[in-house]
């Protein structure tokens, strides 16, 4: 029987065995369990998925279990495989394996390589449920699991503070979303009796008119998740600190898969959402500002992991701009091939960051070219796969049908576009600073030779699929391909929204900014550093620069606002007030205790006396009544 | 036979108490209270045995005996406690034998 439960089966067993067993394997085995489960549930999920394909019914449902019973609610442990999710599954394992794959080499130092395992395995098992639910309340537990292991993950060298508190931070910022989100799982359930996704999308139109208000807060709360885990604003600010983590993490659940699950939800909510267009509006202006103000951040940063983390909260802000103009394929597309381009770019930059012996800083690096050509080639790609280097890279189609989208758009939509070309703009120029600061120029270290066949494997494949995965749907000027559109599009239906809604100008456009931004990195940071270096140390540009680097204050704001307060009632109430009422009853039993073992003398004849005296008033009492 | 009045058995019963109890406050050799001891027992089954005699039913004497049962069983018991404290604390003064207060 072909099952469906298999494929988040697999990792979940890697990690059952690795985490009973783990530290007691030899690291060879501890390699093969952890890659292997992975990449048999990737292997799986490609046979399977190709089969459905084959079969025409991409449309599978199997329920395991009950999870809960009650009167008025029920919920299952049910997995459905549908189109949308079929895409999900192929993105989170293949990229989910070829992470695994390089983490073989990149942790082959570490002593604790049986717990990344574990926690690696336990999270694309997480991740796996997540987009294959039936049902929202299974898909918060796998929302909730890949919480946990970012967490965990994030903390992974857990012996620096700096680390741990990144990874406390993270787990708190998401957490508010989350709640939120739990909040609106909570009204739909009350108002339609069920969290089953089918039977949801089935009432929820029945039981309410469009823009109904328990429709919209569901919608705002869900949209609250979704904005927490994907780092979007005004909870963005974890993203970049979860960069303490080990590269690998960061190239596979900090930019691929885990912060993409709030595009996934929206997508697979998108009848709620579709029914309360405020909340569409949001979303997309959510995903406007954000993708502008991180891409200007990821100008201003030195940290190579920073940039690429901020580069990943701008690159979703695409995507939820996509959706906010209703544009559901384009945001997965956008999605699918920035998590090829991004893992890339971030396994890149871990061979980078450990031939230099943990050296983040762009500034030390400098003329790697010579010296890792494959990685040089492979950030190449990547690169411009994310500047959306026309024609030839992914990154281009996917992010060109996103601007065509905005164009389409309704109201305000010629403002959509022209600040989302200049995110495009900005886009590529920090993607190619990175490239041009890191590999170009003369070398400033020397650095170690650290790569190796599972190093190299995935980045040659990622790069391969950064470049070709673009071509499953081109716009209609370029040939009008859509191999995805019409695969994806029944599963989130909608409008289309690309295969050329716009003019053929727009695409001109696009293109346009792309090399600009090309140009521009060129002239400042290879023909003319010079000049560059003189203008940027003018005071007031320094001071921008500075405010960019901080991500635009977010953090001292939440800082002033929430975490100072906060430290400030906690200092006041050091003392514990609510304690006072409890360690008065202790002082009250302490003081009574203190007065009867006064009594307790020791002396027998004192007892006797006792007793006697007690006798007497006994028969007092009974005679004198 | 003339019968004792039931008063005063009773007041000789009450007197022996008083006796017994004045003992075992105001004396401090543990020999000493054992003994006041036997002899508020002694009271409580004269007041027994004088009851019973008025009101001529044998539960008091049956009272009588099982307090002459339980002293004995307590005197060995006693006696063996204070031969023990003798030998452990050379000292039978119950107010120097204060290793139990709180």
């Amino acid at each position: 029987m072909l099952d469906v439960a298999l494929i988040p089966g697999l990792p979940l067993a890697g990690f059952v065995i690795l985490a009973l067993v783990g530290s007691r394997l030899p690291r060879r085995a501890v390699a093969i369990i952890g890659v292997g489960s992975v990449g048999l549930s990737a292997a799986w999920a490609l046979l399977f998925g190709a089969a459905l394909i084959a079969s025409h019914d991409v449309h599978q449902s199997q329920t395991l279990w009950t999870w809960m019973a009650l009167p008025h609610f029920e919920a299952a442990i049910g997995l459905s495989l549908d189109r949308l999710s079929l895409v999900m599954v192929w993105v989170v394992t293949g990229v989910g394996f070829l992470t695994h794959l390089y983490s073989i080499a990149f942790m082959a130092d570490d002593e604790d390589y049986a717990r990344f395992f574990a926690y690696m395995n336990l999270f694309v098992g997480s991740m796996l449920v997540l987009v294959l639910a039936d049902d929202l309340l299974l898909l918060y537990l796998g929302w909730e699991g890949v919480g946990l292991c970012s967490y965990l993950l994030i903390a992974f060298w857990y012996r620096d503070p700096k680390n741990v508190r990144a990874a406390v931070k993270a787990f708190l910022v998401t957490r508010i979303g989350d709640a939120a989100m739990a909040v609106g799982l909570f009204l739909l359930a009350a108002y339609t009796g069920t969290l089953r996704i089918d039977d949801l999308m089935l009432r929820l139109p029945h039981t309410f008119p469009a823009g109904a208000p328990v429709v919209v807060a569901a919608a705002a709360l869900l949209l609250a998740g979704a904005v927490g885990k994907s780092a979007q604003l005004p909870l963005q600010v974890w993203l970049p600190d979860a960069m303490a983590g080990p590269t690998p993490v960061s190239a596979l659940i900090h930019a691929a898969t885990m912060v993409t699950a709030g595009v996934y939800l929206i997508a697979r909510m998108q009848l709620v959402f579709n029914m309360a267009p405020a909340v569409m509006a949001v979303v997309a202006w959510i995903g406007l500002a954000t993708l502008l103000l991180a891409g200007l951040s990821a100008l201003a940063q030195r940290d190579l992991k920073r940039i690429l983390a901020y580069s990943t909260i701008s690159q979703l802000g695409y995507m939820f701009l996509a959706l906010g103009v209703g544009a559901w394929t384009a945001a997965i597309f956008h999605l699918v091939t920035h998590a090829f381009f991004k893992a890339l770019l971030f396994l890149c930059a871990g061979v980078v960051i450990k031939s230099l012996h943990d050296e983040h800083d762009i500034a030390a690096m400098g003329g790697l070219r010579r010296h890792m050509p494959l990685v040089f080639g492979a950030f190449t790609v990547g690169a411009a796969s994310l500047a959306g280097l026309p024609l030839v890279t992914a990154g281009f189609y996917s992010k060109d049908a996103i601007l065509q989208a905005a164009w389409a758009s309704g109201p305000h939509a010629a403002w959509l576009w022209a600040v989302a070309l200049v995110g495009a703009l900005v886009t590529s120029v920090y993607a190619f600073r990175a490239l041009f600061v890191v590999f170009l120029g003369e070398t400033r270290r020397e650095p170690a030779r650290v790569s190796s066949l599972a190093m190299s494997v995935p980045l040659v494949v990622l790069a391969a699929l950064a470049l070709l995965a673009g071509f499953v749907q081109t716009p209609s000027q370029l040939g009008g391909i859509s191999v995805f559109g019409g695969f994806v599009g029944p599963a989130v239906g909608g409008q289309v929204g690309q295969g050329g809604g716009g003019p053929g100008w727009l695409l001109l456009v696009a293109s346009g900014a792309s090399l600009l931004g090309l140009l521009i990195a060129w002239v400042l940071y290879v023909r003319r550093p010079a000049t560059f270096a003189r203008l940027a140390d003018a005071p007031a540009w320094v001071a921008l620069r500075q405010f960019a680097l901080e991500g635009f204050g977010f953090d001292r704001l939440y800082d002033t606002m929430i975490v100072q307060p906060f430290v400030y009632l906690t200092r006041a109430n050091v003392g514990d007030f609510v304690d006072w009422l409890y360690v008065c009853l202790a002082e009250v039993a302490r003081l009574l205790h203190g007065l009867m073992s006064r009594a307790q003398t020791g002396r027998v004849r004192w007892y006797a006396a006792g007793i006697a005296l007690g006798a007497l008033l006994m028969l007092g009492l009974v005679v004198l009544r | 036979m003339q019968q004792v009045p039931l008063e005063h058995a009773l007041l000789v019963a009450a007197i022996l108490f008083g006796i017994g109890l004045t003992g075992l406050l105001a004396r401090r050799n543990l020999l000493f209270t054992l003994m006041s001891i036997e002899i508020l027992l002694s009271a409580a089954g004269l007041a027994f045995v004088a009851a019973a005699s008025r009101w001529g039913q044998a539960d008091g004497q049956v009272m009588f005996i099982f307090i002459l049962v339980m002293a004995g069983a307590e005197v060995s018991v006693g006696l063996a406690l204070v031969l023990q404290i003798h030998h452990a604390l050379k000292t039978l003064d119950s107010d120097a034998i204060r290793q139990l207060r709180g």
